[in-house]
C-alpha cells in the first residue's frame, strides 16, 4: 500500500466522537436516534457497531461517514473539525478519507466494474486513474472481471467492486454499512476474508452490523442500543 | 472536477441511458420539426393568398354612385346614376389629383356575342383606354382601342381568353354584339379566377360605342369609375383626392351626405390577411401543441428517470461529488440532449419543406424565425426538466437520495 499522508498530530486517533447526539422532530415527537455517544477510534482499528435495526446505528454510521452531521457535540476525524463543515468540505472529506461499502452495494448498472471503482477518483485530482482502478480490483481478485457490467456479476462479486471502489482513493477508513446483508453465507465469508485481510495490511474499518458473527470478525465491538452506546467484550 | 472530466461523465451516462436519451431526443425532434412544417405550411398558404389579392390590383378605388347612408332617406348605393364623365375627366386632373395614375369610367350590360361559328352570352364592359391600367391586365395579342377610337364610337372589341376560346375568335375577326358587327382587336392575357366571378369572360368596347348600341342611357352618365392609385401606398392620398374633388363637383359641403361611395380593393385585402393571420395562428397554435406534447414527452422521460437517477446523486455524493459538480453533469447531459434533439428538429423540419410539396400539393415556406423560437422553446423544455429535477436531488442529504426507491 502506498504511504498514507501523516496526521499532523503524534496520535493516531482517527475518530473522535465527544457527546454526540443526533436529534429528529420538535416536541413530542422528538427521537433522539444518537444520544450522547462518546467514541474512539485508531488507526489500524478494525471496530465492529452492533445493534438491532432502530438502534441508531445507522444514524450513526452516517455521522462517522460524515453523510450527515451530529445535532450537538463535537466529531473530529483525523484531527478536523467534521460538525461544523459545509456540504462542499463533508463531501471533499468524504472523497479524500472514507472508503464505503453499502448493503445494497449500489453500483451503478450503465458502467463496467473498472468505470464503477474510478467514479470516486472523478471528483479529485487523480491522475492514471484507470490504473489505479484495475490495482483496486487486483486487491479484491476481480481482475478478469473488469469490464463486466454489475448485473453479470454475482452479489459477492459485486460486493468486491464495491469495496475496490472504498479501497481506490487509499481512504482513512473504510465504513461497511451491512456489507453481507444481502449475500449468501458462502459470498459473506470471501468478503469478509477481504476486509480482515485489509485491515490486517493496516487498514481501518468500521463495521456496521446486527449480526453477531459478523461482528466477531473484528478486534472490538461496540453495541447500540436506544441511541446509547456501551462497550463489549470481543468474542 | 474539470470541465472535460465532466463532459466525459455526462457524456457517459447519455450512453449508460441509451433508451432515455435516444426518447427524449425524438421527443425535442418532434416537436422541433412540426413547428417548423406547419408554420411553414402557414406561411406558404398565406403568401400564396396575398398574392392573389396583389393580382385583384390593390390599389384600385371603385367609385359606385349613391351613399353608403343605411337609414334615412338616402336610397341604396348604385340606386341613381350621379357619375358623369365630368367626374372622369375632372380626376384625370394630374394637377387635382396627383396620386391618381389612371382612370376609367365603366358602363356595364350583360349581352349575347354572336360569332361565326357560335354564340356566347356574357357581360360587356364599355370604357376608355384607362381600364387596362386600373384593371392591372395586360394583353396576350393584339392592341387595346384608343382615346380616338373612344371618341369616334368605333365598332372594336377586347376580349377576354375565355370569351375568345368560346367564340372560336382571333385578333381580325368579327363578332356580332347586339346585331352589330364589331373587329376584334385584342386578346386580355389570362389572369384567373379571382373570387366568384372569371375575369377571363368578358368583353371590352370603348363607352361610347357601349352607350349608343348596348346600355343605352345618357351618354354622359357612368355607373361606375375605377381609379388606380400611383401605388399601393399612396391609395389612401388617392381616395382623399378623389373624395375632395368629386365633392366639389357635386356641390355638397358635408361628406356625410355624398351622392357617391368610394370603395377600395385593399378592403378585400386587408379582410383576406386578417384570415391568413388567423390561419397562421391557427397553424402556429397546432405546432405550439405539438411541441408543448413534444416537451411534456420529454419532462416525463426526466422524471420517470430521476427515482433511479437519485440514486446514482446520492452515491456520487457519497463519493465525494458537490452538488455543483453534479448540477454541471445534468446541465451537460440536458444540453447534449436538446441541442442534438434541436439540430435533429431542424433537419426533418427541412426535409418535410421539401417532400411535403412534393407528395402532397401544399407549399411550404420556411422561414427563420418560428425555427429559432421552436429550437429555443425545445431546448429550453429539455434543459428545465432534465435539470431541475436534478438539482433538486442534489441539494438531497446523500443518505435520502441513496435510499431513495
Amino acid at each position: 500500500m502506498a504511504a498514507r499522508a501523516a496526521p499532523a498530530e503524534m496520535t493516531a486517533e482517527i475518530i473522535r466522537l465527544v457527546d454526540v447526539s443526533k436529534v429528529y422532530g420538535t416536541g413530542d415527537a422528538t427521537v433522539r436516534a444518537v444520544d450522547a455517544v462518546t467514541l474512539s477510534v485508531n488507526e489500524g482499528d478494525f471496530l465492529a457497531v452492533m445493534g438491532p435495526s432502530g438502534s441508531g446505528k445507522s444514524t450513526l454510521m452516517h455521522i462517522l461517514g460524515c453523510l450527515d452531521v451530529p445535532t450537538t457535540g463535537e466529531y473530529r476525524f483525523a484531527g478536523e473539525d467534521v460538525s461544523r463543515m459545509d456540504e462542499r468540505e463533508l463531501a471533499s472529506i468524504r472523497n479524500r478519507r472514507i472508503g464505503f461499502v453499502f448493503q445494497q452495494f449500489h453500483l451503478l448498472s450503465s458502467m463496467s466494474a473498472w468505470r464503477n471503482v474510478e467514479l470516486p477518483l472523478l471528483y479529485r485530482a487523480a491522475r492514471d486513474r484507470k490504473q489505479t482502478a484495475l490495482n483496486a480490483l487486483a486487491q479484491v481478485g476481480l481482475s478478469n472481471r473488469v469490464d463486466h457490467r454489475p448485473n453479470q456479476l454475482s452479489g459477492g462479486q459485486q460486493q468486491r467492486v464495491a469495496i475496490a471502489r472504498a479501497l481506490v482513493t487509499d481512504p482513512t477508513m473504510i465504513l461497511a454499512d451491512e456489507p453481507t446483508g444481502n449475500l449468501d453465507s458462502h459470498a459473506s465469508r470471501e468478503v469478509l476474508e477481504i476486509l480482515t485481510g485489509l485491515n490486517r495490511s493496516g487498514h481501518t474499518i468500521v463495521l456496521i452490523t446486527h449480526d453477531p458473527n459478523v461482528a466477531g470478525v473484528a478486534e472490538r465491538v461496540v453495541e447500540m442500543s436506544d441511541g446509547r452506546l456501551r462497550a463489549r467484550v470481543a468474542a | 472536477m474539470n470541465l472535460l472530466r465532466t463532459f466525459d461523465t455526462g457524456m457517459r451516462g447519455l450512453l449508460g441511458h441509451r433508451l432515455r436519451s435516444i426518447l427524449t431526443t425524438l421527443g425535442i425532434l418532434f416537436g422541433v420539426a412540426a413547428v417548423i412544417c406547419t408554420v411553414g405550411i402557414g406561411t406558404a398558404s398565406a403568401n400564396s393568398v396575398n398574392s392573389r389579392i396583389a393580382a385583384l390590383g390593390t390599389n384600385l378605388l371603385t367609385i359606385s354612385p349613391g351613399s353608403t347612408t343605411s337609414f334615412g332617406v338616402r336610397g341604396g348605393s348604385g340606386s341613381a346614376n350621379t357619375l358623369t364623365m365630368d367626374d372622369v375627366s375632372g380626376l384625370e386632373d394630374r394637377q387635382d389629383a396627383p396620386d391618381v395614375a389612371a382612370v376609367a369610367p365603366v358602363v356595364s350590360g350583360s349581352v349575347t356575342l354572336v360569332s361565326a361559328s357560335t354564340n356566347w352570352a356574357t357581360t360587356v364592359q364599355g370604357s376608355t383606354p384607362g381600364w387596362l391600367m386600373t384593371e392591372a391586365r395586360t394583353l396576350s395579342q393584339g392592341v387595346f382601342f384608343t382615346r380616338q377610337q373612344v371618341a369616334k364610337h368605333a365598332q372594336v372589341v377586347v376580349l377576354g381568353t375565355t370569351t375568345a376560346a368560346e367564340l372560336g375568335v382571333t385578333v381580325g375577326s368579327q363578332v356580332s354584339i347586339s346585331g352589330a358587327p364589331f373587329d376584334v382587336v385584342g386578346i386580355l392575357t389570362a389572369s384567373g379566377s379571382t373570387g366568384f366571378t372569371n375575369s377571363d369572360d368578358l368583353a371590352v368596347v370603348p363607352i361610347t360605342t357601349a352607350q349608343d348600341q348596348i346600355t343605352g342611357g345618357s351618354p354622359d352618365s357612368v355607373q361606375r369609375i375605377l381609379l388606380s392609385a400611383t401605388s399601393t401606398g399612396t391609395i389612401g392620398s388617392a381616395y382623399l383626392e378623389a373624395d375632395q374633388l368629386l365633392l366639389q363637383t357635386h356641390h355638397i359641403t358635408n361628406s356625410a351626405s355624398a351622392d357617391f361611395t368610394i370603395t377600395s380593393a385593399s378592403t378585400l385585402a386587408s379582410t383576406a390577411a386578417s384570415v391568413t393571420t388567423t390561419l397562421t395562428i391557427l397553424l402556429a397554435s397546432v405546432a405550439a401543441i405539438s411541441l408543448l406534447v413534444g416537451g411534456i414527452g420529454v419532462m416525463n422521460i426526466m422524471l420517470v428517470s430521476v427515482t433511479e437517477r437519485t440514486q446514482e446523486i446520492g452515491l456520487r455524493k457519497a463519493l465525494g461529488a458537490t452538488p455543483r459538480d453534479l448540477l454541471r453533469q445534468f446541465l451537460i447531459e440536458a444540453a447534449t440532449l436538446s441541442f442534438v434533439g434541436g439540430v435533429l428538429g431542424v433537419g426533418a423540419g427541412l426535409l418535410a419543406g421539401i417532400l411535403v410539396p412534393r407528395l402532397a400539393n401544399i407549399a411550404v415556406t420556411i422561414t427563420p424565425t418560428p425555427v429559432v423560437i421552436a429550437v429555443a422553446v425545445a431546448a429550453g423544455v429539455g434543459l428545465i426538466f432534465g435539470v431541475y429535477p436534478a438539482a433538486r436531488a442534489a441539494r438531497l442529504a446523500p443518505i435520502a437520495a441513496l435510499r431513495a426507491e
